[in-house]
């Protein structure tokens, strides 16, 4: 637990002093600004759900971004052995790491309340679906950073590892949608559990359901226990 | 103080470490020498809990490498070739990580630190990145962070290799001094430096053990004078 928090601290700490970190929130503010305000004042509704659907894309090009060096560097740069040889469990090392993208993922989104505010002058906003779109978010934030990190144990390459997490994440979100017009209705069921997108977007609504929320818990769940087994298949 | 028993490693159908058996003394400093190749970084892998042996024991104190990992890695400090750091950090910030992941006390941490820096030589680095420096003050760094938190046992994976002369007798000072105290093993390819420090020296070639004796043992036994031809004589000859 102590290693936990060390680890989370030096991880954090890290994105900061590298460019990365200010690299990928101005990409991240930009992209997702522009297309958001590009057509919000056309629809003429003082709402944030717009801003909260075009999320999940996002997020899967910019989160693998995020996490892709988690590991890859340090198994590129060979830090990776004096790390395993320090008194540390994997599962301190793994959540360290998970933590510290998703305390960036929040620190990413946390400019964008700045619009829930200006927006709010516009018009009525309904706090419900915006308090669960951010809590949805963070879900599916931490969902993709999992993801990624898994991504960044299976190589030492980072643009591979940027790739893999790229290409789960993408298909999470967007895949799964697609298939549905090409699937006989009995598989719609089944493929739209399998959508991030469609989790997250019931959330998004203000809706809590613990199906959902489950959902994004087991996928984390996942992804972290795949980089405990890579860890030790490593050894 | 370590005992290692019948160890291989297996890298799929390579045999990296062959049946290997020897004991470590307390207070010892022991030479692990070999050519490249021989096994060496990999023995040092699986001691320190880097990797998983295919086979065999290994005993570290009364801790068995299966059952008690982390107390095993809690006493033993490991330097791997080439002091693999993190390149962005400051040295300062960087050894302050290693005292915390080691459980160095909080308010016996700044002292610890100052006196690592001290005996490294590392006091005008501390607020550089570890990017910056030279290789023989990265090589430094290594040790320091390898010495963190006091443990007994030390593991140096060619701790010269690559310096310049005066670095090298500088590290060398450095690890007479440590070996004072600590028990050590490491590896190098200059073997006049394996004479200077040894107490014993363990010679593997091809993962097996081709001698482990003092050096003065092995020139009665081998009726050789020059070290270096010991060397050549038990790792060339098979």
């Amino acid at each position: 637990m102590r290693n936990m928090k060390h680890i989370f601290k030096k991880e954090f700490k890290t994105y900061f002093v590298s460019p990365i970190a200010y690299i990928v929130i101005s990409v991240f503010l930009v992209v997702i600004g522009w297309l958001f305000f590009s057509t919000f004042f056309l629809n003429r509704q003082a709402s944030l759900t717009q801003f909260f659907s075009l999320l999940p894309v996002t997020f899967a090009f910019i989160i693998p971004a995020v996490t892709m060096r988690l590991f890859s560097e340090e198994i590129n740069v060979g830090s990776y052995e004096i790390l395993l040889t320090m008194p540390v469990f994997f599962k301190d090392i793994i959540i360290g790491k998970f933590l510290a993208a998703i305390a960036f993922v929040g620190i990413m989104l946390a400019p964008t309340i700045i619009y829930a505010f200006s927006i709010s002058f516009l018009g009525d906003l309904d706090w419900g679906p915006v308090i669960g779109g951010y809590l949805g978010a963070l879900l599916l934030g931490a969902t993709f950073s999992a993801i990624g990190l898994l991504a960044s144990s299976l190589t030492r390459n980072q643009v591979i590892a940027f790739i893999i997490g790229m290409v789960i994440c993408f298909s999470l979100t967007v895949l799964v949608d697609f298939m549905l017009f090409f699937l006989p209705n009995s598989f719609v069921g089944i493929f739209q559990y399998l959508s991030a997108s469609f989790h997250f977007k019931n959330i998004a609504k203000g809706m809590l359901d613990s199906r959902d929320i489950l959902y994004f818990l087991s996928v984390s769940f996942i992804a972290l226990y795949g980089t405990n087994l890579i860890m030790q298949e490593k050894k | 103080m370590i005992k290692i028993e019948n160890l291989n490693k297996y890298y799929g159908e390579l045999c990296a470490v062959n049946n290997v058996s020897f004991e470590i003394h307390k207070g010892e400093i022991l030479g692990l020498l070999g050519p490249n190749g021989a096994g060496k970084t990999t023995i040092y892998r699986v001691l320190t809990g880097y990797l998983s042996p295919t086979s065999g024991t290994i005993k570290v104190m009364d801790y068995n490498i299966y059952d008690h990992q982390i107390e095993i890695k809690k006493c033993i400090g490991y330097l791997p070739e080439e002091a693999p750091l993190y390149r962005d950090m400051l040295v300062f910030d960087y050894l302050n990580y290693i005292a915390d992941i080691r459980g160095v006390e909080k308010n016996r941490k700044l002292s610890h630190l100052h006196e690592l820096a001290d005996l490294c030589n590392l006091n005008e680095v501390m607020h550089k990145t570890i990017d910056e420096l030279s290789k023989g003050y990265r090589q430094r760094v290594g040790i320091a962070q390898a010495l963190m938190g006091n443990p007994e046992i030390l593991v140096l994976d060619e701790p010269t290799s690559g310096l310049d002369p005066n670095q090298i007798a500088e590290t060398r000072e450095i690890i007479k001094k440590i070996g004072k105290e600590k028990t050590i093993v490491f590896s190098t390819h200059i073997l006049s430096e394996a004479e200077v420090t040894c107490d014993r020296v363990v010679i593997i070639d091809e993962g097996k053990i081709v001698a482990d004796d003092t050096i003065d043992n092995l020139r009665k036994l081998l009726h050789e004078k020059s070290f270096e031809n010991i060397f050549r004589k038990l790792t060339r000859g098979n």
